[in-house]
């Protein structure tokens, strides 16, 4: 390992903040699964590894995903709620891989709600 | 003894009277005591008289002037211990092996300390052997734990 | 770098891992694994967590749900149950015992809500053994910013602003400690952490190691540059293996960093950190005897002037501070002298680590605001006493502090309160005693302790701790006068006035504070013969009620089972008796009688 200069800081620092944020429980959004058994046998794994992809491949670094059980509404599985800092969450339905991909350009990226694929606006909260 | 291995150790420290402790540590950590040859050696390489070596043998717990048993019985006597009854305990090892505190067993197997906060307070009473720590440990429990090492 | 959607905390510190934490990380893993969750769940081993109780315990993360008391054959369940199906599991939640509702999110705890995390700002969130980690919470910005915009005497007005007081027991301005140092005749300079914690029942800065080294590390590097020393050492207690293996850990990286050793981030600045390992002597948590035990020679003290500012180590200026005060240096900087000052009280800012032990529900390690009040730390934060069971008195300070009296509960913390109720902040044990503490048994433990440790260099500490142990002894064997009272006090304060360290000074603090606000169980003890809290063994006969352990009991056999010496005879529907020439008061029969036929007289 070289000896650090005084910039090399501030790039670990950066290398690591999605850890440390999801860690914290700090991002500015939150995207939550939800993967109760149904689900999952609708393809919410599928819509968790997409996102999961999205985020490395554009290396976002304040958006925590995570997971929750049956959002109690199956037959419109896979379903996942969009939840940024100090605005209402969002419930999308039916979800697909594109869908998804969509949703987090325009709603997790830049603000905009997708009212197309959204159920509800507000109706709980995630956390 | 094997003079080498001493002056392995001493070589991986500075030939300094200030090394002094940090090589007895490891000639305990080595023998589970300090052979008395093994100071002489120290001392010799360090260039400082045997009573200095002595009067640090005598003044810290880590060091024993007698050869440990081969497991060291450690019974926590901090505060939390204490009040959670650890010198029970104690007296109770004493006792099954017919030891008292500070000495080790005729057939050199236990040696048994007391020892102030493992900092384990959360499972008092505490009593570590060898690298083992058990806790929340009972007069019931103790002859069992013993035997694991007989 | 693909993110991971949820991180496992796992606690690490020296209490879980004697719980098997590390068994539970491995099943973990392996859960994790076969259900195919490996690149979307990491497992983390943190620090110490702080709540001992719970332990072995877990964090989930990002949605902060606190797992306690795991068991490897839990694991399967949890993972399927929680990471693959979202749903988290409520009978591993802590419960509190007094509405056995589960709360999922530790921060709803009570044992955390009233915690303020700086020395231990990074409990639980990072690996200790990972530098970048640390340095992703901001660590070591404390240093880049000392080395790119300020000078060593504004480091030490910030310090000296900020209010700080040393962590380590007495309390002195650690600002106006470095400002003496730095002004101190000599070009060569060092400074020293004090890792020596001796005191009984005080466990945080083995846990600030364990769970944060490189925060102890930061702020040492600041203080040299502060202070101009060139050289560190860091003094670690023999018995704390895991964190001594992690600091070594961290010093490793530090200096692979270029954040230790020569030209500290490019810059001229150089300061290098040696690791010296204790013997085993509290009599060297005393800075005289430290300073002598690192030369390697006889932990003895020696009277002070000079003190170590001007010529401690091998005649050398040095400053030393312990584990904790070095742990508050880089938030300090990072933050500002304002921030820090508003918290706390007027003359003690900031917050303190406690350990908290005894006999009380959350034992653990918390980080309070200066100024709390006892009765919120016992009653609030840790849950009050176990088993309904009154609360009798907290012991702070160690054996150099004193007993603080059920009514004296909402006393604020902070070094003067204390010191005016008889005790000391000291480096921050805090044992909790109930109504089944005898007090004249714990004025005596102390004594053992102190009377084991003292170095006997000069002979009011050596004789006359020997004697007042001696003393105590036997008021518990039931053998004291009237007399022995008054001897008691004189002689607890010829020690207090003429010993040579703070060792012998405080040493007798148990004693008096025991007296002062328990002098009823004293003169139980003397005039009575009678322990009322039932410690003192000689005083103590235990005898089964034939009536009820017959007629009730049924002479079930219980307490003859479980008699470690076989002092109890008895058989089915017929009363146990006890040999009382074997019987060695170890008070089980007593614990196991589900009928109460056993009686302590």
């Amino acid at each position: 390992m070289s000896k650090l200069k005084i910039e090399d800081l501030q790039k670990i620092n950066e290398k690591v903040r999605q850890t440390m944020l999801l860690r914290e429980g700090n991002g500015r959004a939150r995207i939550t699964v939800h993967m109760g058994t149904c689900g999952i046998a609708a393809g919410a794994r599928k819509i968790m590894d997409t996102l999961l992809k999205i985020i490395e491949e554009k290396n976002v670094k304040d958006v925590i995903l995570t997971n929750s059980g049956c959002a109690g509404l199956c037959s419109r599985e896979p379903m996942a709620t969009v939840e940024l800092v100090g605005e209402a969450p969002v419930k999308y339905v039916d979800l697909t891989e594109d869908k998804i991909h969509k949703i987090f350009v325009e709603h997790v990226q830049d603000g905009k709600i997708v009212t197309e694929y959204a159920l509800a606006v507000g109706s709980e909260r995630t956390h | 003894m094997e003079k080498q291995k001493v002056e392995q150790i001493i070589a991986k420290h500075k030939s300094e009277p200030s090394a002094l402790i940090a090589i007895l540590q490891d000639v305990q950590e080595e023998y589970r005591y300090l052979p008395e040859e093994a100071m002489a050696i120290v001392v010799d390489r360090l260039n400082i008289p045997l009573s200095r070596a002595y009067s640090l043998a005598t003044f810290f717990t880590a060091f024993s002037l007698k050869p440990r048993g081969r497991h060291s019985i450690k019974v926590c006597m901090g505060t939390a211990c204490h009040v959670r009854g650890s010198g029970m305990i104690l007296e109770k090892i004493e006792r099954d092996l017919n030891v008292k505190r500070g000495e080790t067993t005729d057939d050199l197997k236990f040696s048994l300390d007391e020892v102030y906060c493992l900092g384990c307070c959360g499972l008092a009473p505490v009593v570590t052997i060898d690298e083992d720590l058990y806790g929340q440990v009972t007069l019931v429990k103790m002859p069992k734990i013993l035997q694991k090492y007989s | 770098m693909r993110p991971f959607r949820a991180n496992l905390m796992i606690c690490g510190g020296t209490a879980c891992v004697s719980n098997r934490s590390f068994d539970i990380k491995k099943a973990l893993e392996k859960e994790i694994e076969k259900q195919g969750l490996d690149d979307e769940i990491q497992v983390v081993t943190t620090g110490c967590n702080g709540f001992c109780a719970a332990g072995p315990l877990m964090v989930v993360q990002p949605e902060g749900i606190f797992y306690g008391h795991l068991m490897e054959k839990d694991i399967p369940f949890l993972v399927e149950e929680h990471f693959l199906k979202g749903r988290p599991v409520k009978n591993l939640m802590y419960v509190p015992p007094e509405t056995e509702v589960p709360i999922p999110k530790m921060n709803d705890i009570d044992f955390f809500k009233g915690q303020i995390l700086i020395a231990l700002r990074n409990r639980g969130l990072i690996d200790p053994e990972k530098i970048d980690e640390y340095i992703g919470r901001e660590g070591y910005y404390g240093l880049l910013k000392v080395l790119t915009s300020m000078t060593p005497d504004e480091v030490i007005k910030e310090i000296k602003d900020s209010g700080l007081r040393g962590r380590g027991g007495a309390g002195f301005p650690t600002g106006v400690k470095w400002e003496l140092t730095r002004a101190a005749d000599g070009d060569l300079k060092y400074i020293v952490c004090n890792a020596d914690e001796g005191d009984p029942g005080a466990f945080m800065d083995r846990s600030i190691i364990e769970s944060d080294p490189h925060s102890v590390l930061e702020g040492m590097v600041i203080g040299a540059y502060a202070m101009g020393a060139s050289q560190g050492y860091i003094y670690i207690r023999n018995e704390y293996p895991l964190a001594l293996q992690r600091l070594l850990i961290a010093i490793d990286q530090a200096r692979d960093y270029g954040l230790i050793g020569e030209n500290i981030l490019g810059s001229n600045f150089s300061f290098d950190i040696n690791v010296t390992r204790g013997a085993g002597a509290f009599v060297c948590g005393e800075e005289t005897a430290l300073i002598s035990s690192i030369e390697g020679k006889l932990g003895n003290p020696k009277p002070r002037p000079p003190y170590p500012t001007t010529s401690g180590l091998w005649g050398k200026p040095t400053n030393i501070n312990n584990v904790e005060t070095w742990a508050n240096i880089p938030v300090i900087i990072n933050r500002g002298a304002n921030w820090y000052s508003e918290i706390g009280t007027e003359t003690s800012k900031g917050t303190k680590v406690f350990s908290l032990v005894g006999k009380i529900n959350n034992t653990g390690l918390v980080e309070v605001p200066m100024g709390i009040t006892l009765n919120d730390i016992v009653n609030k934060i840790g849950g009050g006493i176990p088993d309904g069971k009154k609360f009798k008195a907290i012991q702070t300070g160690g054996p150099s502090g004193g007993c603080i009296p059920a009514e004296k509960l909402d006393l604020p913390v902070d070094y003067e309160s204390l010191a005016k109720a008889g005790s000391m902040m000291g480096s921050g044990g805090m044992v909790v005693m109930d109504e089944t503490t005898c007090m004249v048994d714990v004025a005596r433990y102390f004594l053992t302790f102190t009377k084991d440790e003292s170095c006997g260099k000069c002979t009011p500490c050596r004789e006359g701790i020997a004697q007042l142990h001696r003393i105590l002894t036997k008021i518990t064997e039931g053998e004291g006068t009237m007399e022995d009272l008054e001897l008691l006090e004189n002689l607890a304060n010829v020690i207090k006035d003429t010993s040579l360290c703070g060792l012998g000074k405080s040493a007798p603090n148990p004693v008096l504070t025991t007296m002062r606000y328990f002098k009823d169980e004293y003169l139980a003890h003397i005039t009575d013969k009678k322990c009322p809290a039932r410690v003192c063994r000689q005083l103590n006969t235990y005898v089964i009620n034939a009536e009820i352990c017959a007629s009730k009991g049924h002479g079930c056999g219980v307490c003859r089972r479980e008699c470690p010496e076989q002092a109890i005879s008895g058989e089915k529907n017929i009363s146990h008796i006890i040999d009382q020439e074997k019987c060695v008061k170890c008070g089980v029969c007593f614990d196991v009688c589900k009928f109460n036929a056993v009686t302590i007289e």
